[in-house]
C-alpha cells in the first residue's frame, strides 16, 4: 500500500493560515491503514487546528469528512455539493488523492496534510517499510522475491556492493542489506545459479524516467 | 588475460607491466576541493618514479572535488599514467559514455569502475543519486565499447575508446562466501584488473585469493592488493568503525597502540611493508595498490623500503 506520514503541525498551520473555512478531508484507504490520514487522524488534526486558532483568537470553521477513496471520481464527487462552503480543503490522502481532488475542484485550494513516503508494508505495529518503487518492470523473479531497486541504497542490480557488513547496509546499521537477503533466499531456494548470471542493464523508461506513466486497459474500458 | 599470448597489444603502460609479469605498483591521488591544478602537480611530483600508475578518485566519500577526468589529464601532463576512477552514483549512462569518450580523447587509458560512496556520507547528503547502471554493468559497457567499437545504442563510434578496465573488490565485506562469486561476475562482465580494499586482515585475504585461485579466476584477472599505512591506533580504530567495508583486526589496532606515540608512524609503516612482502609471495597477486590518503610523500619510502621498484 501507499505509506504516508504526518506533516509537522507547524507546516500545516502555515498552509491553512489564510483560510477561514476549512474542510479536513480523510481517505479510507492506504492512509487509514498506515494511520496517517483516516477518520481518526482527521478528527485529531481538526481538533488541534481548532484549538490552535482559538488560542490565537482567530476562530475558524473547521469541518471533518472522510471519503472512501480520493483517487476515484465516484467518491470525490460526494463533496461537490459542499465544496463551495470552504475556502480550502486540507486533504490527508496521499499525493494521488490531493491531485485528483485538485483537478476536480479547480477553484478551491487543495492542500496536502501528509507526506507521501513510499509503497510499503506494515512491518510491525507503528513501523512501515518500503518494498517497491513502481519501476514498471518487475525484477523480483530474478532476485528471489526481494527488490534491489527499492531496498538497496545504491539500486545495485548485481550486488552486494563493498559496503555490506554483517547483513547490514553501509548507510545505516539498522537497514538490512537487500543483497544479503537476496543471497540468503536464493540459497534457501537452491537457486544460487541465478546469482551467477550478470543482471542486464535495466530499462528505466518504464520508471519515472520515461515521464508520467499511464496504464490503458481496453479490456476493462467501458 | 593471457601472459603466454605475446600478440596482445597492451592498452596502457599498466597493462604492459602486468603483461610482462612485473609486480605492478599503483598509487592514489585525490583531486583538490578547488580548481587548483598545482595540488595535482605537487602530488604527481611526490609519486613520480615510484609507481606505475595513479588512481584519480571520483568525488570520493561523496564530497565535491575537481573531476577525475581533469585530475587524470593533469597527471598525464606531469608525466604519470592515470587510472581514472568513475562512479555510477553521479552520472547516467549517457554521461558515463560521454565522459569515457572524452577521457580517452585526452589520453586516459585506464579506468576503474565503481559504485561510489553513498551521498549520505558526504557533505551534500540532500543530493539526488543516479545509479542508472551498476558498477558491474559499467565494466561491461566499457568492455563492449572496446570490443565492438559501438556505444550502448549500437552506434558505430569513429574512434572507440580502448581502455584497460579495472574494478574494485572487497574481500572483507559480507557475505564472504559469495565475494568470490561476485569477482567471477566482474570477470564475466569484462574486467581486466582488480584493486582490492585495504588489506589488514591477511588471513581473510589469503582465504579469498585461495578461493579465487581454485575457481581459476586469478588466471583471468590481474589482482592488485590494496594497502594503506596506518598513522596511529586512533586512525585504525576510526577506519575500522567508520569506513564502509573496512576490516582491521584487533591485533593490528593493539599493535599500533602498543608503541609510544612517536613511533606509531614507523609501526604503521612496518605493518604496511610486512603486508606488501606477503602479497609479493602470494600466488595470484599481480601487484600492490598503495592508498596513502593525503600522505603521498610516504609512497616513495614505502616503495623503496619494500624493494618494489627500479
Amino acid at each position: 500500500m501507499i505509506i504516508a506520514d504526518k506533516k509537522p503541525i507547524e507546516e500545516i498551520i502555515e498552509e491553512v493560515e489564510d483560510y477561514d473555512r476549512l474542510l479536513v478531508l480523510g481517505c479510507n484507504e492506504c492512509v487509514t491503514v498506515c494511520e496517517a490520514g483516516g477518520k481518526k487522524e482527521v478528527g485529531i488534526l481538526a481538533s488541534v487546528l481548532r484549538m490552535h486558532f482559538i488560542k490565537e483568537g482567530r476562530e475558524k470553521k473547521i469541518d471533518e469528512r472522510t471519503l472512501e477513496r480520493q483517487c476515484d471520481h465516484e467518491y470525490l464527487e460526494e463533496i461537490r455539493d459542499v465544496i463551495d462552503q470552504y475556502d480550502a480543503v486540507l486533504s490527508l490522502a496521499c499525493g494521488v488523492g490531493v491531485q485528483f481532488a485538485a483537478e476536480k475542484y479547480l477553484s478551491t485550494p487543495i492542500l496536502p496534510g501528509v507526506n507521501t513516503v513510499c509503497l510499503g508494508a506494515n512491518e510491525e505495529r507503528g513501523v512501515w517499510t518500503e518494498r517497491c518503487q513502481a519501476c514498471g518492470e518487475c525484477v523480483l523473479a530474478r532476485t528471489a522475491g526481494i527488490c534491489p531497486v527499492s531496498r538497496c541504497a545504491k539500486r545495485v542490480l548485481n550486488g552486494p556492493c563493498g559496503g555490506s557488513s554483517n547483513g547490514k547496509c553501509e548507510i545505516n546499521k539498522d537497514l538490512d542489506c537487500a543483497w544479503q537477503l537476496i543471497i540468503d533466499r536464493l540459497h534457501a531456494l537452491g537457486r544460487m545459479d541465478d546469482y551467477e548470471k550478470v543482471a542486464p542493464i535495466k530499462n528505466w523508461s518504464t520508471d519515472r524516467a520515461g515521464g508520467p506513466r499511464k496504464v490503458v486497459r481496453e479490456d476493462v474500458q467501458v | 588475460m593471457s601472459n603466454d599470448d605475446m600478440t596482445i597489444k597492451p592498452l596502457s603502460k599498466l597493462h604492459e607491466i602486468l603483461l610482462n609479469g612485473e609486480f605492478a605498483v599503483t598509487g592514489e591521488c585525490g583531486p583538490p576541493r578547488g580548481a587548483n591544478r598545482e595540488v595535482i602537480a605537487k602530488k604527481a611530483g611526490l609519486l613520480k618514479g615510484f609507481i606505475d600508475a595513479v588512481n584519480v578518485t571520483d568525488n570520493q566519500t561523496a564530497i565535491v572535488r575537481m573531476s577525475s577526468i581533469a585530475g587524470a589529464v593533469h597527471l598525464i601532463e606531469a608525466g604519470l599514467e592515470p587510472v581514472m576512477q568513475m562512479v555510477v552514483r553521479d552520472r547516467n549512462r549517457i554521461a558515463l559514455q560521454s565522459d569515457i569518450l572524452g577521457a580517452y580523447s585526452m589520453g586516459i587509458r585506464n579506468i576503474l569502475c565503481l559504485s561510489g560512496d553513498h551521498q549520505s556520507f558526504g557533505s551534500q547528503p540532500d543530493a539526488l543519486n543516479v545509479f542508472d547502471i551498476d558498477s558491474l554493468n559499467l565494466v561491461r559497457t566499457v568492455k563492449d565499447m572496446r570490443e565492438t567499437g559501438k556505444d550502448m545504442s549500437g552506434f558505430e563510434l569513429d574512434i572507440a575508446p580502448a581502455m584497460f578496465i579495472g574494478a574494485a573488490a572487497n574481500p572483507f565485506a559480507d557475505p564472504f562466501e559469495y565475494r568470490v562469486l561476485r569477482l567471477a561476475k566482474k570477470i564475466d562482465a569484462g574486467v581486466d584488473f582488480i584493486q582490492t580494499q585495504c588489506i589488514y586482515n591477511m588471513a581473510r585475504f589469503k582465504q579469498w585469493i585461495k578461493m579465487a585461485r581454485e575457481e581459476g579466476l586469478t588466471e583471468k584477472v590481474y589482482i592488485l592488493g590494496g594497502v594503506t599505512p596506518l598513522k596511529s591506533a586512533g586512525m585504525a580504530r576510526y577506519m575500522n568503525n567508520k569506513v564502509a567495508g573496512m576490516d582491521i583486526p584487533d591485533e593490528i589496532i593493539k599493535r599500533m597502540g602498543s608503541v609510544p606515540k612517536e613511533d606509531a608512524i614507523e609501526e604503521g609503516m612496518k605493518i604496511c611493508l610486512e603486508t606488501i612482502a606477503e602479497l609479493k609471495e602470494l600466488d595470484g597477486v599481480s601487484g600492490v595498490h598503495i592508498m596513502a590518503i593525503e600522505w603521498e610523500e610516504k609512497v616513495g619510502e614505502i616503495v623503496k623500503r619494500a624493494g618494489l621498484k627500479k
